[in-house]
């Protein structure tokens, strides 16, 4: 990243805690012993860095990567939470069936069937956008609740634990849990993350279709008519594929952490992956430092909570913030490419 | 009155009262987004306003608590505002930012407030207030004229707004800038200035749907408790055509979609209660899908 890339960086983040303090204080907080508590909850120890920062960082990364590659493209796609849940809905009951399996072959079943649940999930946004010109930045948001009813429903119903008590469902064959890195609680689908940030960075730089992305998202007439791209079927693609990026981070979640589905899986990663994807200025490499980052203060929100009386929602304060922050700088040298994509979108629609 | 009758007008009363709060909002969208800028920081602005109302209230009574709900609404307003009109940055992403923030800093006044346990607050609400006469009118009686004060409100907002956007200066120039921000700014008008108030007016109309909500029809504040309610009155908006008249029709729409899940109980209807959660925004997708080539936003809506 360039230099000025990481004084914006800084600042954002850097502004965003100190707002978050002032914030706390106001509200009447010991604001210190809470940032105190953030920063044991993340960094306090390896553990603390190996099983709370990094595992939350995994999501995070999977998902900040869609969110980029739509970007890139010049689409909004802010229903990720949306196709994370739908991931982590087929995840598991594909996982509650896949225990004659050898693990290889399990996990590979189910992280497939998380992959395609959030492609169709957004299949829908896709769909409304081609043919009705519905704009995917209200869509996409608004499915986002109804997977959540979605998964309310099915952890209440089809999917509901044997007994039939407690609003979540049977834990995953064994076979399709995950392996630690030893001595942590860290699975391994963080490998999974830093691959897909590999062949990300290599699609946008290396090939054609990651240049095709990047004319559309700086301008699908000029694609269109000099370069004779079919920008509507760049975008289309792009953000089917950030939705099953999305879905597969539900997958690795549910494979990896909770082997089971319930209510409020997610802390919101998938809004919080946002804010991840534009501090990395959706550089896929960027985004799995920014990732560890926004890992790390969901780490340490949990902290914050248990030790020192302070809601974890908190945190989101930092994620707002730090977009307003990004947000700004990008509005003022149009750099970052992002506000004029989507304004030259918005002029071709 | 029958029975029928009754299951009806209690039908219509309900589907009033959940809309009352989605047609504020959608109201001051409606100013807001005919100036060109979308805000989708309402939803944090409703739900500010929903804990500032809650706080107030418990201080002073309910009407202070409407003021105060207004007051915290205009207040997050004012920092969209300054961010998108003032440095020019992406709509979409401030609004998503505003929401966010609203999120973290009602869950830390919220916790500080009323502690951990939280929910049973006690608070002073808005009594309905039934017109004399009109409340006797069969059917739509009891559902528009037996409500509590912010549906009276919500309802007289309508043509208030109407004449403001289509039959005064001021009004004119605010569509001219939400059409096209150079023209109207070659043509004298101050865009920026503009932009500013309609974000402001929509953040007060947004804080009075979140009052609304705790003071008027849940009783209590709970934290996320706007669940979606001001990205809805968004697509109320859209589909409203971006037109008070067609903004009312829609609103009651929703509230119609809502008030369903009460009728199905009372008729013994065994339904997943979640298949009501999804209904509204299904709808809304369903919705915006048919009004393909019908609809058109305001032509710089969007664009700083």
């Amino acid at each position: 990243m360039p230099r000025r890339a990481w004084v914006i960086a800084g600042t954002a983040v850097g502004l965003g805690l100190a707002v978050l303090a002032a914030g706390l204080s106001l509200a009447g907080y010991d604001a210190g012993a809470a940032l105190a508590a953030l920063w044991t909850g993340a960094f306090g120890s390896w553990y603390a860095f190996t099983s709370a920062t990094l595992v939350r960082a995994v999501p995070l990364i999977l998902i900040g990567l869609g969110i980029a590659l739509g970007f890139r493209a010049g689409v909004f796609n802010i229903g990720a939470e949306g196709q994370f849940y739908a991931g982590a809905i087929a995840a598991t009951w594909v996982g509650l069936h896949v225990g004659a399996m050898p693990a290889a072959l399990a996990i590979s079943a189910v992280w497939s069937a998380a992959l395609l649940a959030g492609a169709c999930w957004v299949a829908v946004p896709v769909g409304l956008r081609m043919r009705y010109g519905v704009l995917e930045v209200i869509s996409t948001l608004l499915l986002n609740f109804v997977a959540e009813a979605l998964v309310s429903f099915v952890v209440q119903g089809p999917l509901q634990e044997r007994q039939g008590i407690y609003p979540q469902s049977d834990p995953i064959a064994l076979s399709a849990r995950l392996p630690f890195i030893p001595g942590t609680r860290l699975h391994v689908g963080l490998f999974l993350a830093l691959g897909c940030a590999g062949v990300l960075w290599y699609l946008f730089a290396r090939t054609r279709w990651g240049f095709k992305l990047r004319a559309v998202g700086a301008g699908p007439r000029a694609a269109e008519v000099s370069g004779r791209i079919d920008s509507r079927r760049v975008t289309a693609q792009a953000l089917l594929a950030s939705g099953a990026i999305a879905g597969l981070a539900g997958g690795v979640e549910v494979t990896g952490v909770s082997y089971a589905l319930y209510q409020n899986l997610s802390p919101g990663y998938g809004f919080t992956a946002i804010a991840v994807a534009l501090l990395a200025r959706l550089h896929p490499l960027a985004v799995v430092a920014a990732g560890l980052l926004f890992g790390a203060l969901e780490a340490g929100a949990g902290a914050m909570q248990r030790d020192a009386g302070v809601p974890a929602v908190a945190v989101s304060v930092v994620e707002a913030v730090v977009l307003i922050v990004v947000v700004i700088a990008a509005a003022g040298v149009q750099r970052i490419g992002l506000v004029g994509a989507a304004r030259a979108r918005r002029r071709a629609a | 009155m029958s029975g029928l009758e009754e299951l009806t007008a209690g039908f219509l009363a309900a589907a009033v009262r959940v809309a009352t709060p989605l047609l504020l909002a959608a109201t001051g969208e409606t100013v807001t987004e005919r100036a060109g800028v979308i805000n989708l920081g309402i939803e944090g602005m409703m739900l500010a306003g929903a804990l500032a109302a809650a706080l107030g209230a418990s201080a002073a009574g309910p009407w202070t608590g409407v003021l105060a709900g207004i007051g915290a609404g205009t207040a997050l307003a004012l920092v969209f505002a300054a961010v998108v009109v003032g440095a020019r940055g992406d709509q979409i992403i401030t609004g998503t930012a505003v929401t966010l923030g609203a999120v973290g800093l009602t869950g830390m006044v919220y916790r500080q407030a009323y502690g951990t346990a939280g929910a049973g607050l006690n608070l002073p609400t808005l009594a309905a207030l039934p017109v004399p006469g009109l409340r006797e009118i069969p059917l739509i009686g009891p559902a528009l004229f037996d409500q509590p004060a912010p549906t009276y409100l919500a309802i007289l907002a309508l043509p208030i707004v109407w004449w403001c956007l289509f039959r005064t200066r001021a009004g004119l120039m605010l569509r001219a800038t939400g059409e096209s921000q150079a023209m109207a700014r070659a043509a004298g008008v101050r865009t920026g200035l503009v932009r500013a108030v309609a974000t402001l007016i929509g953040g007060a109309f947004a804080g009075l749907a979140g009052a609304t909500l705790v003071l008027a029809q849940v009783g209590t504040f709970a934290e996320k408790m706007t669940a979606g309610r001001g990205f809805i009155a968004i697509a109320i908006v859209v589909l409203g055509r971006w037109h008070p008249a067609g903004v009312g029709l829609a609103a009651l729409l929703f509230g119609a979609a809502t008030a369903l899940q009460f009728l199905f109980q009372t008729l013994g209807w065994d339904v997943p209660y979640q298949l009501f959660l999804m209904l509204p925004y299904g709808l809304t997708l369903l919705a915006l899908a048919g009004l393909v080539g019908r609809v058109r936003p305001p032509a710089d809506l969007g664009r700083g």
